[in-house]
């Protein structure tokens, strides 16, 4: 599994091939996607993406960790989390996908 | 915001964009990455995260209710790790 890494690249050609912009434009469509998205997430409101699946930004309340090295306790933060729950729909293609390379 | 608002926002940011364009961008950014996870190949999108596939083993599960032992086929699930940049801009910078 995972042989390959699909990056920013592959779909930018993903979407200069199926929409028919040019390059640049395609590019520039596929950054202004990712980055309403996290401007979205950064404001601390959910993103709902339908049969994709749905960010969701959770704030973690301070704790006490340990250095595992040392042993030392150190306070963990309060800070904010960002959390995917995946769709029913994603998970059952990611299955249905996956099956066919299982022996 | 769902993605009928997400699609709203980039074709007012574009405005010589038909609005179905602009849906079929968004959703084929989507089913780009999820086409991926199928095939079991990671997403890598820097700044932003990390779409992964994580095997889970068969395993022999227990009907909580009967006690009854059932067996539990592997799968597959999709997994996301947010990235550094994203991380930061969660947490104003810190982090």
């Amino acid at each position: 599994m995972g042989e390959k890494t699909v990056t920013r690249a592959d779909l930018c050609e993903a979407v200069y091939q199926t929409v028919g912009l040019s390059r640049t434009e395609s590019a520039d469509l596929v950054e202004l996607v990712l980055s309403e998205v996290a401007d979205c997430l950064e404001k601390g409101e959910t993103v709902k993406l339908s049969s994709f699946g749905s960010f969701v930004v959770r704030a973690k309340g301070e704790r006490i960790g340990r250095n595992p090295k040392t042993g030392e306790e150190v306070p963990i933060e309060p800070r904010r989390v960002l959390v995917f729950k995946p769709s029913a729909v994603l998970k059952q293609r990611i299955n249905n996908g996956a099956a066919d390379k299982t022996d | 915001m769902i993605k009928s608002e997400l699609v709203q926002k980039i074709a007012q940011a574009n405005p010589h964009l038909y609005q179905r364009h602009v849906e079929l961008i968004v959703n084929t950014v989507l089913e780009e990455i999820t086409q991926a996870l199928s095939r079991g190949d990671r997403v890598e999108l820097r700044g932003f995260g990390a779409f992964s596939v994580k095997n889970r083993p068969a395993r022999t599960g227990r009907n909580p209710r009967t006690g009854a032992k059932v067996s539990v086929e592997q799968k597959f699930v999709p997994f996301f790790k947010t990235g550094k940049e994203m991380r930061e801009r969660l947490n104003g910078g810190k982090l």
